[in-house]
């Protein structure tokens, strides 16, 4: 495709925008040669182990470390009183969540443990294995508190306070109203409701959390090594935290094993790492082991919601009406808080739909259980699946194919930007062109057909549609505004090497999506380089300019638009100074190939090694009163929505064994709209990988507590995860409706495959079992809910379903 | 606590390559791979054998690395990542996996392309059911598993059509 630059004296040019080439930084990968965390060592390095609380709420009466300090390899062995001289507590609430508030939190619990899990002492040794021996001998005594685990039970005046001095237990609370709710449900042709539960789940990346901190005390100067996707928040953290100015402060991320939201949160354990890298004044390594992460890697969407919808008899959404409800950990999460869950429901239940009397209220509660947090899709997939539950119930209510029904509601064409209840607008959505592309992709009637004639035979499928809408190309609305140090904006440093080469220095940074490759791309078009003559550099706060990092889908349509000015801006310097040497004009210049050349005919003027070995050896040659800049530096933030929003639409095709309430996934289908697709491989596997996540979410993926507060299923062996044998082929098309907010066009894609895959699985299940007149509507849709659902299960044959401890 | 008799002497063939070392007898393979000879490749993602981000080759069998210990590889052959790169053996699934975007973190990769060369060894005409149901114990939380599906699929192909 081409970029128009918007710079009328330069001619549309194309490149590497749009294509989908692999990624050079993966063959590092793939031959175990890549470097993460964990495989970095350091002279004197130093291996922490933490003793964590065995109760979801106990007071600490003591703590015995005697034994533990005696033992082999010990260096030191540390509580919360002593990481709290050195690091601050903090508190997760922004200003801009009206309401939210939390109590201090500290890096290591100081008296009180709060969730099963919580560290309350660390010891640091020479290996890993003599901190682990150690760690089992400390000693601490517990006194067993009333553990707060019902988030249904949590408001209840009688239920005990989790933190006396904020008064109740309610964390944050938003709500929407449009007026007129009432009205529209006392006249409407039909009301339909149902009850969603959708299950408290967490990110699970395949490499767990990693810190390496390295506090040089000669210098006074921190480096850390961390898999994050925020590699400026933490260097700001880090510096709040511990007293250090920020110069002090150096945070590198490399290789990233996997972050979907897991690695933007500060955790105590981490911190209590960088303590003892201070205090020892040696490098101080901590790797979570799979049991611990699944006590402290944040969890998210555990939430249960009431919603309704009214509806004409022509088969038109007069009104939706819901209330959310979801409990949080012990402390609003840090520093994004634990409200952005909240905030995504209100605004986005309701989807790509128009008739917007609505009215909403999600509240977010203190529990006695893991921390909770952002994960891939922040709400989305809640707000998708309360939409999509009831705009398939309300089709039904009317007569009306669920296909049909949904383009009949959708926002039209020509209404945008349309403004939501709670404040944000859409700038452009295409979900018409999607949503008939998908039943072209998909062959909607001829699948439906085949479900009728399976259905005779005893066989139970069901086709389930969700329509997706997915914030992206955040602004400062979503931290900065709320007083919290993350960037909206992000930078790029371009510059030509000696050699004619381009290196990029950029604030997104790379964990397995591709930021890097996208980059490359788009400074290798805007130079008219190869991509091989592109080097880039992310992940170093002492190398890139700054930026927010990567995270709700913000790389490519902010980061990237950063690039193509900077590559915009380079070009022009280098138009410059060739026009200036060769007596032309800037706008006759092209650059092709590495060439500046006439952009007429073609014929070569200077390569850029001939540029720069003129301009950085030969200033000879360079006229007297010309400054060439061969380094440039663009920023880029998205400032005219709260976020651009993307569209698209999921179909799943499944069979359900109504016998054993085994579902088997046979086909999904996405079509997605991203605005401008840098490299559509990269962007298809975005798609098909967050969607995954979903599947999971919609199957397997539950956080299972006793109502003690216990983490019943906290291994890879209990907490089910999606393997390649249960998941199906995932097909993917397009729509490109570009942002006019940048001039490169492109929204995020990195987690509407998230959003939208349970809503497509549990209306299909429910497709599937209609003949039946059963359904599911709580998450994950295990056989059992399945069976329970068909009646299958007799009262009293196994236990009551788990909802209760959310 | 480690007294003289909790640790062994063992030499194993890594790489195609002798190395002898006292080691701990509660030291798994991985650990060893990786503490001792730096051969960072074999990841640790669960260490309770379901991942398979640990898997290697011993004496040509494929094995998670965190369910053995080190001491039980004593004479034997291992293979890892590593060497299986520098010898060429699977280039052409790196290859395939490379064009395809098969891998995205990279963290489950060198697993999953050492459980994956198994399999083509005996059936490269694996179907993509089989090439699921091979694969079902390696654990990818960044792709969604279609595009390995894709790569080991045409990498098979691939080496069916040069047999032929």
């Amino acid at each position: 495709m081409t970029i128009k630059t918007g710079i009328a004296s330069e001619a549309p040019r194309t490149g590497y925008i749009g294509a989908g080439v692999p990624r050079p930084g993966a063959r590092r990968l793939l031959q175990g040669r890549g470097r993460y965390v964990d495989d970095i060592r350091l002279p004197r390095l130093a291996h922490v182990a933490f003793v964590r609380s065995p109760y979801a709420h106990a007071r600490i009466v003591r703590i015995d470390v005697a034994g533990a300090a005696a033992s082999p390899g010990v260096i030191r062995v540390v509580s919360g009183p002593e990481v709290a001289s050195l690091c601050t507590p903090w508190v997760g609430v922004l200003t801009n969540r009206k309401g939210l508030k939390s109590a201090p939190q500290h890096a290591l619990a100081i008296d009180r443990a709060c969730w099963q899990g919580e560290a309350v002492a660390a010891v640091a040794a020479e290996t890993r294995v003599q901190a682990e021996n150690a760690a089992q001998l400390i000693d601490v005594e517990w006194q067993e508190l009333a553990a707060l685990t019902d988030a249904e039970t949590a408001l209840d005046p009688q239920t005990p306070v989790l933190h006396p001095e904020l008064g109740d237990n309610l964390a944050f609370q938003c709500e929407a109203d449009t007026g007129g709710v009432d009205e529209v449900f006392a006249t409407a042709h039909k009301i339909v409701a149902a009850t969603f539960h959708t299950g408290r789940h967490t990110p699970v990346t395949l490499e767990p959390r990693s810190i390496l901190a390295d506090f040089n005390p000669a210098e006074r100067q921190l480096t850390v090594y961390q898999a994050t996707q925020v590699p400026y928040m933490l260097q700001w953290i880090l510096a709040k935290h511990f007293g250090l100015p920020e110069v002090s402060v150096r945070v590198i991320a490399p290789d990233v094993g996997g972050s979907f939201g897991a690695k933007i949160h500060v955790y105590g354990d981490e911190m209590t790492a960088v303590a003892l890298s201070i205090m020892l004044g040696r490098p101080v390594k901590f790797v979570a082991d799979r049991l611990e992460s699944f006590v402290t890697d944040v969890h998210a969407r555990g939430h249960r919601i009431t919603a309704r919808m009214a509806v004409s008899e022509a088969g038109d959404i007069l009104g939706i009406d819901f209330d959310d409800l979801y409990g949080i950990g012990p402390y609003s999460g840090y520093p994004r808080g634990s409200a952005s869950e909240a905030q995504q429901v209100i605004n986005l239940v309701g989807g790509p739909y128009k008739n917007r009397v609505y009215r909403g209220r999600s509240r977010a509660v203190f529990q006695n259980k893991n921390m909770y947090g952002q994960y891939r899709g922040v709400g989305h997939p809640i707000a998708c699946a309360v939409t999509e539950g009831l705009v398939d119930l309300a089709a039904e209510a009317v007569g009306m194919d669920p296909a049909e029904f949904r383009r009949r509601n959708y926002i039209p064409a020509d209404a945008y930007p349309y403004k939501l209840a709670a404040g944000p607008v859409f700038e452009k959505l295409s979900q018409h062109e999607a949503h008939d592309k998908l039943l072209k992709l998909m062959d909607y009637a001829a699948l439906r057909a085949e479900q009728a004639a399976l259905r005779q035979r005893g066989i139970y499928r069901g086709i389930g549609l969700a329509a997706v809408v997915k914030m992206t190309n955040p602004s400062s609305a979503t931290y900065g505004q709320g007083g919290v140090s993350i960037a909206a904006q992000d930078g790029c440093t371009i510059k030509l090497t000696a050699t004619g080469g381009i290196t990029c220095a950029a604030s997104i940074n790379e964990f397995g999506q591709g930021a890097a490759t996208i980059v490359a791309q788009i400074a290798a078009t805007a130079l008219g380089v190869a991509l091989d003559r592109v080097k880039v550099v992310t992940g170093d706060t002492d190398a890139t300019p700054y930026g927010g990092g990567n995270w709700g889908s913000r790389g490519t349509g902010i980061g990237g638009e950063a690039v193509l000015r900077a590559g915009t801006a380079l070009r022009q310097h280098i138009l410059a100074f060739v026009a200036r040497l060769t007596e032309t004009e800037p706008s006759l210049l092209d650059i092709r190939d590495g060439t500046v050349v006439d952009a007429a005919t073609g014929a070569a003027r200077m390569t850029l090694e001939e540029v720069a070995r003129t301009v950085y050896f030969r200033s000879d040659k360079v006229p007297a009163d010309f400054s060439p800049e061969l380094v440039v530096t663009r920023h880029f933030t998205q400032k005219s929505y709260d976020g651009i929003c993307t569209n698209g639409i999921q179909a799943c095709y499944l069979e359900v064994d109504v016998e054993t309430g085994f579902v088997k996934l046979l086909r999904h289908w996405v079509v997605h709209d991203c605005g401008t697709m840098v490299n559509p491989l990269l962007v298809d596997e975005q798609i098909r990988g967050a969607l995954v996540q979903g599947l999971g979410a919609a199957l397997f993926e539950e956080c299972l507590y006793s109502p003690e507060g216990q983490l019943t299923n906290g291994s890879l062996i209990d907490y089910l995860v999606p393997m390649a044998r249960e998941m199906p082929d995932i097909e993917v098309a397009h729509c490109c409706t570009p942002t006019a907010t940048s001039e490169l066009g492109a929204k995020g894609t990195g987690e509407a495959g998230t959003a939208g895959a349970p809503a497509a699985v549990m209306n299909a299940i429910n497709d599937a079992l209609r003949p039946f007149g059963a359904r599911v509507t709580a998450q994950p849709f295990t056989p059992e809910r399945i069976l329970r659902a068909l009646g299958k299960i007799p009262d009293g044959a196994l236990p009551a379903d788990a909802t209760p401890a959310r | 606590m480690t007294t003289a008799r909790d640790s062994f002497d063992i030499t194993v063939t890594v790489n195609g390559v002798p190395v002898s070392r006292r080691v701990e007898a509660r030291q798994h393979l991985t650990d060893f791979l990786r503490e001792e000879l730096g051969l960072t490749g074999s990841h640790l993602g669960c260490e309770h054998g379901v991942c398979g981000a640990c898997t290697v080759r011993v004496n040509g069998e494929i094995v998670r690395g965190c369910l053995m210990l080190a001491l039980q590889a004593d004479g034997a052959r291992v293979e890892t990542i590593e060497g299986l790169s520098q010898s060429g053996a699977i280039a052409d699934l790196q290859r395939a996996f490379h064009e395809r975007n098969a891998l995205q973190c990279g963290f489950c990769t060198p697993g999953m392309l050492i459980a994956a060369a198994e399999l083509l060894e005996s059936r490269p005409g694996a179907t993509r059911e089989e090439i699921r149901t091979h694969l079902a114990g390696n654990y990818c939380r960044c792709t969604g598993y279609h595009a390995i599906v894709d790569a080991v699929e045409a990498a098979g192909r691939e080496r069916v059509r040069r047999q032929a």
